[in-house]
């Protein structure tokens, strides 16, 4: 498991705008850089990152290897209701990462 | 005397030129899409004509490090059911893939704004482009220097 970091508020008002940003430690291997041995390093990134709120999709993105060792991906989303949010990121090698944060709307 | 005055003239008109194409090469309008850059362009938009405008790319000028660049696209239109922006997507000229990222956005964001951190492997233009609920298509293009490239080659 990819440590990761989510910053959502935990509480807001109804309307409120809610500033959402991820971060996953990944290196996203370009595989275009050459190894130790000269030999071409295999691609490793994460390919699709996706934000649900109440299992709604909000937003998501195909990221290619111009993207940052480490994804960071920040975002607004309007505070609705009670629930949670669930990021998940998918990517080479069978990686997938499930992460999930609750808000509480008042 | 006459004959001075016309060899005079043809040279000014000769050096103003010169100087004029020069100028031409060294200042590229930054609206001016770079082949590559137009292809991947159209490739997103379908061959559909895309405005200068509404999109605002947010990129140091000046990157002393393309290994992380910080960049943030926002496009200035509401996020409604019935008027919003679909997508935004970025793409540079000169790193090994066209594409840097695709995004697909709903009404229930707050503001079509996205911050994320590229990499760039040498100094070059970025075109960001947003897909509205119309079908129109927005871009904004600058220009980057990059005094330190990302290692991807």
């Amino acid at each position: 498991m990819a440590r990761t970091l989510i910053h959502v508020p935990t509480t807001a008002r109804k309307g409120e705008v809610l500033e959402v940003r991820t971060l996953i430690a990944h290196p996203m291997e370009t595989g275009y850089r050459a190894g130790a041995d000269g030999r071409t390093l295999p691609r490793d990134i994460i390919r699709r990152f996706a934000c649900r709120y109440n299992g709604e999709l909000v937003f998501s993105a195909d990221l290619y290897p111009a993207i940052s060792a480490n994804p960071y991906l920040a975002f607004s989303v309007i505070a609705d209701a009670s629930g949670s949010f669930t990021f998940t990121w998918e990517g080479d090698n069978g990686f997938a990462q499930t992460e999930s944060a609750t808000i509480t709307v008042t | 005397m006459s004959d001075s005055a016309t060899a005079d003239r043809s040279r000014r008109a000769l050096l103003a030129g010169g100087v004029g194409a020069v100028l031409c090469v060294a200042w590229r309008p930054a609206c001016a899409l770079s082949d590559e850059l137009a292809g991947a362009l159209r490739g997103f938009t379908g061959g559909a004509p895309a405005r200068e405008g509404k999109v605002n790319f947010d990129i140091a000028p000046l990157v002393e490090n393309g290994n992380t660049v910080p960049i943030t696209v926002t496009v200035d239109h509401p996020m409604t059911a019935a008027a919003h922006v679909q997508a935004i997507a970025v793409f540079n000229e000169k790193n090994p893939q066209r594409e840097v990222i695709s995004c697909r956005l709903t009404p229930r964001m707050a503001r079509a704004a996205l911050s994320t951190r590229i990499r760039l492997a040498t100094t070059q233009q970025l075109v960001a482009v947003a897909k509205l609920s119309d079908g129109s298509f927005w871009t904004h293009t600058v220009d980057v220097v990059v005094t330190l490239a990302a290692c991807i080659e």
